[in-house]
């Protein structure tokens, strides 16, 4: 299993590969939004948790249809498939390893980011915090779609209407912590329901993943 | 006749209209395409018929 | 020789051939009756003037465009449990016209809500919930039109409607939520629990069964239509190869 890992986040960061490409738009999201809104610093404060947490949503998007076509395309899913490893443990393998070359640099960068933004300063513990523990559903998640659209050409715009939606709660909670936080109340209840979104979509999705899979093998 | 609907005139005619604008609309493309599906259907089907006519008595 | 490869679909063209007339009929005179009776029969609210009169279409639509989705759902259960095609079938037919229910819901509220709130539109969190089962039947409906195959199709729209389904409810805690405090009580919500007045409450109940027999209608007419088509492709594939 750890194999399987490593040889997803290797092929993830060769060139090509799109690790850089997350993080490029990311940092495109935070200088375009203020070109658009304004520099007024009170309005940016105002958005800056939505934008940086819908900027991280977007650019975990950006990868997830190579998630498993790059395998389907040149056979290595159907032995994927029979491996010893039960089909969902590979799913949430190779969501782990996007989480971990995308989701988690977002994370680390998010900070900096954060300060084109003018996000207050006890927001930025939230941030991470919010970030650490919300990309991961969003790999999950996104696994998801990637497994329902995975036979299909140029399924990558699809992908992104099956999953955003999808997305809409791990967001709301997510930003809101961030708000709550920049703010100096309480975030406890948001960041409860967030976490508790991440562990049951990690620990429910491979199974719907791995079903979608089976499918498009057939 | 018509009732007085006052300064919601807009709101409430319109509301009116678009619901049965839409419902017009799924229930007249819903026909439609029943239609077309029918008779592409009977086509086939003519053929088909024709062809095992044709490998029974070829 | 029938070339219909399963019985089940044959005898839901037979059941269907006889009850769509009725089932018509039945939500024409239930809708057009409702809608008469609520628009030109009932007076204005104390609260709300003459808006009131948005509930007869927006209350049934609301309704029904969950409803659909629910019906959806344990049709998409049933075919990939029970493997009956009809299942699937009617659950592709009940989509878009589900998405439409959604689509009155939300005009309806948004056209009710610019009087009371002054906006064309307002983030209110039933509003807001309804614009994302939006998206969710868009989703639904676009899955069917891109897979080839019709049985991977099936499938996989089905397993999308089941982790759908979690998602849109935990979406609309979320959006409950996200939207506290801010318009609480300014909500579209015509709870039945609240004293709606008998004089409102009647055509209410009519035009709520002329939706839902409507629905009925169109899912029918709609499943007739796809079994139809996937005779249709059969005999093309079976043309093909022969």
């Amino acid at each position: 299993m750890i194999a399987l890992l490593i040889r997803d986040m290797r092929l993830a960061m060769r060139a090509g590969g799109g690790f850089g490409l997350g993080l490029a738009f990311f940092l495109l999201v935070a200088v375009l939004v203020p070109l658009g809104v304004g520099p007024n610093a009170t309005v940016l404060a105002l958005i800056a948790p939505g934008i940086l947490w819908v900027g991280a949503l977007l650019a975990c998007l950006l990868s997830l249809d190579r998630l498993f076509a790059l395998d389907f395309e040149d056979g290595s899913l159907d032995l994927l498939v029979t491996a010893p490893i039960p089909l969902e443990g590979v799913v949430a393998i190779k969501a782990l390893a996007h989480w971990t070359v995308t989701g988690l640099p977002l994370t680390l960068v998010a900070p900096v980011l954060g300060v084109l933004l003018n996000l207050p300063g006890e927001g930025y513990v939230w941030l991470v915090i919010s970030l650490g523990i919300g990309t991961p559903a969003l790999s999950v998640i996104g696994a998801f779609g990637a497994a329902l659209t995975v036979g299909l050409k140029r399924g990558g715009l699809l992908l992104s209407l099956l999953v955003l939606p999808l997305y809409v709660p791990t967001l709301i909670f997510g930003a809101e912590v961030v708000k709550r936080g920049a703010e100096g109340m309480a975030t406890g209840t948001p960041l409860a329901l967030l976490a508790g979104i991440t562990a049951g979509a990690a620990a429910l999705l491979p199974f719907a993943s791995a079903a979608a899979i089976r499918i498009n093998l057939r | 006749m018509m009732p007085e609907l006052g300064k919601y005139a807009d709101a409430v005619l319109g509301s009116y209209a678009v619901s049965i604008a839409l419902i017009v609309f799924v229930v007249g493309w819903s026909l439609w395409r029943g239609a077309k599906v029918r008779r592409a259907l009977a086509g086939v089907e003519a053929r088909a018929g024709k062809g095992a006519e044709a490998k029974k008595h070829g | 020789m029938s070339l219909w490869e399963y019985s089940n679909p044959q005898k839901f063209m037979q059941l269907s051939r006889w009850a769509l007339p009725w089932m018509a009929g039945a939500s024409a005179l239930c809708l057009v009756g409702g809608l008469i009776w609520g628009f030109f029969g009932t007076p204005d609210d104390y609260k709300q003037g003459s808006t009131v009169k948005i509930i007869y279409l927006h209350v049934p639509a609301a309704m029904m465009a969950i409803n659909a989705w629910v019906m959806m759902l344990i049709a998409s259960l049933v075919w990939l449990v029970r493997r009956h095609h009809v299942s699937a079938l009617a659950a592709k037919a009940a989509a878009p016209v589900g998405l439409t229910f959604t689509l009155i819901a939300l005009g309806t509220g948004a056209l009710w809500g610019q009087p009371m709130w002054g906006t064309w539109w307002a983030w209110d969190p039933r509003l807001t919930s309804f614009l994302i089962l939006a998206l969710f039947y868009l989703g639904y409906i676009a899955l069917w039109q891109a897979v080839d195959d019709p049985d991977t199709a099936a499938d996989l729209t089905g397993v999308l409607c089941i982790v759908g389904s979690v998602f849109a409810l935990l979406s609309r805690y979320a959006v409950n939520f996200w939207n506290q405090g801010l318009h609480q009580g300014a909500s579209l919500s015509l709870d039945k629990k609240e004293n709606v007045a008998d004089v409102f409450w009647f055509p209410l109940l009519v035009c709520i069964a002329g939706f839902v027999l409507l629905f009925v209608a169109l899912v029918l007419l709609r499943t007739r239509t796809e079994i139809r088509l996937r005779r249709m492709n059969a005999l093309l594939a079976r043309e093909r190869m022969g």
